[in-house]
């Protein structure tokens, strides 16, 4: 399995950049649009954290390119989670604040599709507020190792890892820059 | 035989007895990760400002899902709550009820007065019992003050005091202090004026703790008999050890409410009174009822507060308690957002070698 992860991510530099995210998340924008053939009843909704900081961009950039913006929701899906009683009190929940979503078009969206877990909590919190026509999932990478039978519509990224691999997607608005890192198993502090 | 502890109000007759001290081991958890170290919630006399604000943070959150079409969540499933309640209540424990619903978790209520109590079962044993059922949190009701300090003793349930005689309501407090911050946000300095009969009031006593922790200015007001003997003497210099928080204290109901952000009027607990404290409910009404004409001296945007229930005609004017100041029913409604929180912390925040109830 170790064989078939590129030397370059094994060296801990960025997989993608800031020109390489900014390029990704235009055309992530333009992919959402297509794939509703609009944006009527478009309803985006950012998983805490840092798929909110996606959607929000999302939102701004198809604002741009389609004269109107699309509803921006977020959701916080702590207190669905499969694990909370082995997390404990290490997850706190943050704000979900979510617009109609009956019978509305949903784009969860989200920085990172890993074992499909919190995608599943999602879909679970997101029922909790209302029935969608349907729900669609745009990540901005996909680093494989499902654990449910998950996936996503729309992705940004493949990054093929190892389950020791610790991807973290770093956004201006929360970190100060944009990339996205692979840490190779093992290093991990 | 009490034992004097760092918190002792040094009180005398007029109160019940101390709580007995708690020992080390049982009521005081290994720091857990963040600003939640609490094992059970027995008192607000400790918790610091972060874990108070934990609480209210984690209470917001709760309101919210409160307000989603379907307000329920998986979060406590398999956990089972028990709400022992030795003395009647509404509020309280039909919110605890919703509270552990609402997140998923088992709960029931066993109220002393038709349970095995009758037949001479001790506190001990009935706290036991309920433990091997599988009862991992217990929220207590009891008379006698220190009730839940005991049981915590005896049982590595989690308790939670709903209120023990005259000596602490914690849960109440706090959502005293959820209520007072979603209108000013920040308590600091805003005075807070608390009427009636402080004496026998286990919610003055805790709102006294968290709102002198969070920085606001508290004024008791009622009448002498009615004041804690030894209120004003047993308070030293702040850094003194087993100092009360300051509070201002006040026989004079317009002097106390004049210029209050907060005028919380409390119910004459008749009770716990052993009698011929008052010359009459008229008397006292005529002196220390909270009527429009009253709170005119207070601060332009004062809330109105009472825990309930409300004796209309006695501590409160009808009008007061149904006016645009009011926001006693607000109390009620996050009553339930503010249990949530506390029932989460308190499944959720067991150290990590999972010492405590499992689900």
């Amino acid at each position: 399995m170790v064989e078939s992860v590129p030397a370059e991510l094994r060296a801990g530099g960025p997989v993608l950049d800031a020109e390489g995210i900014r390029r990704t998340i235009r055309r992530l924008a333009h992919e959402i649009v297509e794939r509703n053939a609009g944006i009527g009843g478009l309803v985006l909704i950012g998983i805490q954290t840092r798929g909110v900081t996606l959607a929000t961009r999302l939102a701004n950039l198809i604002a741009e390119f389609e004269g109107a913006r699309p509803t921006l929701g977020t959701l916080d899906i702590t207190l669905h989670r499969d694990d909370l009683a082995s997390r404990g009190l290490r997850s706190t929940p943050r704000p979900s604040a979510l617009p109609d979503v009956e019978g509305r078009s949903v784009v969860l969206v989200d920085d990172v599709l890993y074992t499909g877990r919190t995608v599943r909590a999602a879909l679970d919190t997101i029922n909790d507020f209302g029935r969608p026509r349907h729900v669609r999932l745009a990540v901005l990478i996909d680093r494989g190792h499902r654990e449910l039978p998950i996936r996503a519509d729309i992705v940004g990224k493949n990054i093929p890892t190892t389950r020791g691999d610790q991807v973290q997607v770093l956004l201006d608005e929360e970190d100060g820059r944009d990339a996205v890192v692979v840490i190779p198993g093992g290093e991990r502090p | 035989m009490t034992t004097e502890t760092p918190h002792s109000t040094g009180a005398t007759e007029a109160e019940p007895a101390r709580p007995l001290a708690p020992p080390a081991d049982p009521l005081v958890a290994e720091p857990a990760e963040g600003p939640w170290r609490h094992r059970h919630v027995l008192d607000l006399d400790d918790f610091d400002a972060d874990e108070i604000e934990t609480v209210l943070d984690l209470a917001d959150r709760m309101q919210e899902v409160l307000e989603r079409r379907i307000a329920r969540v998986p979060a406590l499933r398999g956990h089972t709550i028990v709400n022992l309640f030795y003395e009647p209540s509404t509020r309280t424990r039909a919110s605890f009820e919703l509270a552990g619903k609402v997140l998923g978790a088992d709960v029931l209520s066993v109220s002393a007065s038709t349970s095995s109590v009758q037949k001479g079962e001790s506190l001990i044993d009935t706290v036991r019992t309920l433990r091997a059922m599988g009862a991992g949190i217990l929220v207590m009701r009891h008379p006698s003050a220190g009730a839940p300090y005991l049981a915590a003793r005896h049982t590595d349930a989690a308790i939670v005091n709903a209120g023990d005689g005259a000596h602490a309501h914690p849960t109440q407090g706090l959502v005293d202090l959820y209520t007072m911050r979603k209108h000013f946000g920040d308590l600091e300095g805003k005075r807070v004026v608390m009427i009636g009969d402080i004496a026998h009031s286990r919610v003055a006593r805790s709102d006294l703790w968290g709102l002198s922790t969070l920085g606001a200015d508290v004024v008791v007001c009622g009448p002498p008999t009615l004041l804690p003997l030894g209120l004003a003497a047993a308070q030293r210099p702040p850094d003194a050890a087993g100092a009360l928080p300051p509070v201002e204290i006040e026989t004079d109901i317009d002097r106390a409410i004049d210029g209050a952000h907060v005028v919380m009027a409390l119910r004459l607990q008749s009770e716990r009174q052993q009698g011929g404290l008052l010359p009459s409910l008229h008397e006292y009404a005529l002196h220390y009822q909270v009527t429009s004409a009253r709170l005119a001296r207070a601060h332009p945007e004062h809330l109105l507060m009472h825990p309930g229930p409300k004796n209309e005609g006695v501590e409160i004017a009808r009008e007061v308690a149904a006016g645009d100041h009011s926001i006693i029913e607000q109390q009620v409604a996050n009553g339930v957002a503010v249990r949530m929180a506390l029932l989460y912390l308190l499944a959720l925040g067991r150290d990590a070698d999972g010492a405590g109830p499992a689900p």
